[in-house]
């Protein structure tokens, strides 16, 4: 792909965000209060703003790059983040938005009348948001690098810069509009490219995936390696390398590449022949495309994997901390429930698309198995099974579509976790919203600079797990069980945040140990989630005493339809 | 008043309206919350059962039943054909379903203390 046209793509996506932002600000000065305005909003467009904010970096990159590397298995991921929304929207949607909770530590205050019930939930919103924007920051990087060539670290501060000023300048209501039109603009990015796409894929004489061979490089084919690899090389083979591999530097020299591991530092270009299996970068399994076309093949331990997947995807979504503002926009519970609906359809509609991209990378784009950076199907397709002007064009479009992915996240979570610093961390006021805007953003910033480079959509699904073992015994028990005590959801919390936190500081700082240790560890939810609700709900039978005394009016106000004429209590969120 | 039927056999009817049975916490407010929390949590049970049977039967069956995964549908894998895409209009359809069970429960609800709350203003 050309530079200048995916700098356009960038470019374009950045300045639209921001005007749309500063715009947003002056239309909202004209209503008397955003809550107000916002009841105005049709359920589509309220939909919309949900749709957009929830698809991140992971889902519009990651997605693709992870069935390319796993294949089948990954499959489960988009559909665990959709039936997410559904067990959500059965457990906790309504009740949800009729606590009035506004952000998940309001929801355990309100629910609990516990303030350390209330500070737990806003560390651990703080550490899942945290979580959330560093592979936001590391993609966007990539990206960066992918069509410009900048260094890694320049996509990330460009995103936080922005997303801060947005922030900052506008606060949450100038957040709010841009995120409708991101998801539309998300669906178009990914959804006109793949047209063509399957076109091209078609003209080529659709080709399948039903060998019993690993990837290979059809035609001779050289590979510019961007960023140090170790690479494994299956049978020796005969290349041209122009850089330098173990240590040794050659400029265009032949040499054979005998089999096992390669290093190939930065900026190295590696010519294979025609025919040469696909070296995989160390730690990505190889398989043959039969194998990869199918689910539970191939990866050690992947049952549990897969169990341990859907039960992160389908139980963390209620429990991040950029979700529940979005109710709130909802005028009352039953809109609520319909808007979950609508943003079901939408992400259903969403979803249908990246796992095509996954199979064509698959198919047109094997070096990136070799590169380690697979993330990046979604940007390099377009360009490589076009080419030309419309390559350029589509490969604009798709850039520009992840650039807003990464802003419209990042813009909602980083103002959901301001909120919760203000509130509950700093003082209180708008000025330490703003602190808490920059602290928000400035340490996953550093640690997506300083840590080792991940794949997107595996920190986002630790993200997951995480919201999984904590948030989701508390909102479920916490809506269903009157016999749920203040004890009792903090030991949960307690718990379940500090043993899904270990498994991911450790996959995250030395990367999973082999073996089923290392399985547990990278897919922690199948263990702490149950863990976490058993010890909410032992504890809560051994303090009988300690049930919040409002506990029955709170059950009237997060059950009862609006329509009745009941008392629901005086409990009101703080503002910030 | 007229009474047109024997006393004894009419529903006991509360004395006063069930909205303020409800705000005052008494025994019988309680009963019809517990009531209404009772059938929609019984509506959400049921349906998160089915959604965790396919989502974990699904990955059973394919390790179980090799012979299934390797099953083709209109030219695709069975996984790729269920996974990649006739989830999703399923998930949505569940979704409407809910949600219009959901809002009965509550219709039937808020009618039912309406009613009482009529018949309570009628015989004071």
């Amino acid at each position: 792909m050309s530079a200048a046209y995916g700098l356009a793509g960038v470019v374009l996506v950045v300045v639209a965000t921001v005007l749309i932002g500063v715009l947003g600000v002056r239309i909202s000065r004209t209503t008397s209060d955003f809550y107000v305005a916002s009841r105005t909003v049709t359920p589509l467009r309220n939909a919309s703003a949900i749709g957009g904010e929830y698809l991140s970096a992971a889902s519009f990159l990651g997605i693709a790059g992870l069935i390319l590397a796993y294949g089948a298995d990954m499959l489960w991921l988009p559909v665990g983040w959709t039936g997410g929304y559904l067990v959500l929207l059965v457990l906790v949607s309504a009740p949800l938005r009729r606590s009035g909770a506004y952000t998940l530590p309001d929801f355990a205050e309100a629910r609990l009348e516990s303030m350390a019930v209330r500070r737990v939930a806003s560390v651990l919103v703080v550490l899942i948001s945290w979580l959330y924007l560093l592979p936001q920051f590391q993609s966007a990087g990539l990206v960066l690098r992918t069509v410009t060539g900048a260094p890694v670290w320049a996509g990330g501060v460009l995103i936080a810069v922005v997303v801060a000023v947005n922030v900052l300048v506008g606060g949450m209501r100038s957040v709010t509009l841009v995120q409708a039109f991101q998801y539309w603009m998300k669906l178009t990015a990914l959804a006109v490219p793949l047209v063509f796409l399957l076109l091209a894929w078609r003209y080529d004489g659709a080709p399948g995936l039903s060998s019993d061979v690993p990837p290979r490089f059809d035609d001779r084919t050289t590979v510019s390696v961007g960023l140090a690899v170790t690479v494994n090389v299956t049978a020796p083979v005969q290349v041209v390398v122009d850089g330098r591999v173990d240590g040794r530097d050659h400029r265009s020299d032949p040499m054979v590449l005998a089999a096992g591991e390669h290093r190939i530092e930065a900026d190295t270009d590696v010519t294979f022949p025609a025919g040469a299996d696909v070296p995989h970068v160390r730690g990505s399994p190889v398989s043959t495309d039969r194998q990869w076309m199918l689910p539970l093949d191939g990866r050690d331990h992947s049952l549990y994997g897969t169990y341990s997947l859907i039960l992160a995807t389908f139980l963390g979504t209620m429990g991040l901390p950029h979700v529940l503002v979005r109710f709130y926009t909802n005028p009352d519970g039953r809109a609520a429930r319909r808007t979950t609906v609508m943003v079901l359809s939408l992400l259903g509609a969403f979803y249908l698309l990246p796992a095509l991209y996954g199979m064509l990378g698959r198919l047109y784009t094997p070096e990136l198995l070799m590169t380690g950076r697979a993330d990046a199907v979604v940007l390099t397709l377009p360009g490589r099974l076009i080419g030309g002007l419309g390559g350029d064009l589509l490969g604009a479009l798709v850039t520009g579509g992840a650039v807003a992915a990464f802003l419209s996240t990042s813009s909602g979570i980083t103002v959901s976790v301001a909120g919760v610093l203000a509130q509950d961390i700093l003082r209180g006021g708008v000025r330490s919203f703003r602190a808490g805007t920059l602290l928000a953003l400035v340490v996953p910033l550093a640690l997506a600079i300083t840590a080792r480079s991940l794949a997107v959509a595996d920190v986002v699904g630790l993200a997951f797990a995480v919201a999984a073992s904590t948030f989701c015994p508390l909102l479920v028990l916490g809506v269903w069980w009157r016999r749920l005590t203040v004890p009792g959801a903090f030991a949960g919390l307690v718990a379940g945040g500090l043993l899904a936190g270990t498994a991911v500081i450790v996959t995250i700082a030395a990367g999973p140990p082999g073996g089923l240790a290392g399985a547990l560890l990278a897919e922690p939810a199948a263990w702490t989630v149950p863990i976490a609700f058993t010890v909410m709900i032992v504890v809560s039978w051994c303090t009988p005493g300690r049930v919040p005394p409002g506990v029955a009016r709170m059950m009237v106000r997060l059950h009862t339809p609006e329509s009745l004429d009941v008392d629901r209590g005086t409990w009101r969120p703080r503002r910030v | 008043m007229l009474v047109t039927g024997p006393r004894t056999r009419a529903v006991r009817r509360p004395r006063y309206p069930v909205t303020r049975e409800i705000d005052e916490q008494t025994g019988l407010g309680e009963a019809y919350m517990r009531s209404l929390i009772r059938t929609q949590l019984r509506l959400a049970a049921g349906l998160c059962l089915v959604l965790g049977a396919v989502a974990f039967g699904l990955p059973l069956l394919f390790e179980v039943f090799p012979a299934v995964r390797e099953q083709e549908v209109l030219g695709a894998p069975l996984p790729w054909v269920l996974l990649g895409g006739l989830i999703y209009p399923w998930f949505v359809g569940v979704g409407w379903w809910y949600v219009r069970q959901a809002e009965r429960n509550e219709d039937d609800f808020a009618e039912l203390v309406d009613r009482s709350e009529r018949s309570a203003a009628e015989e004071r």
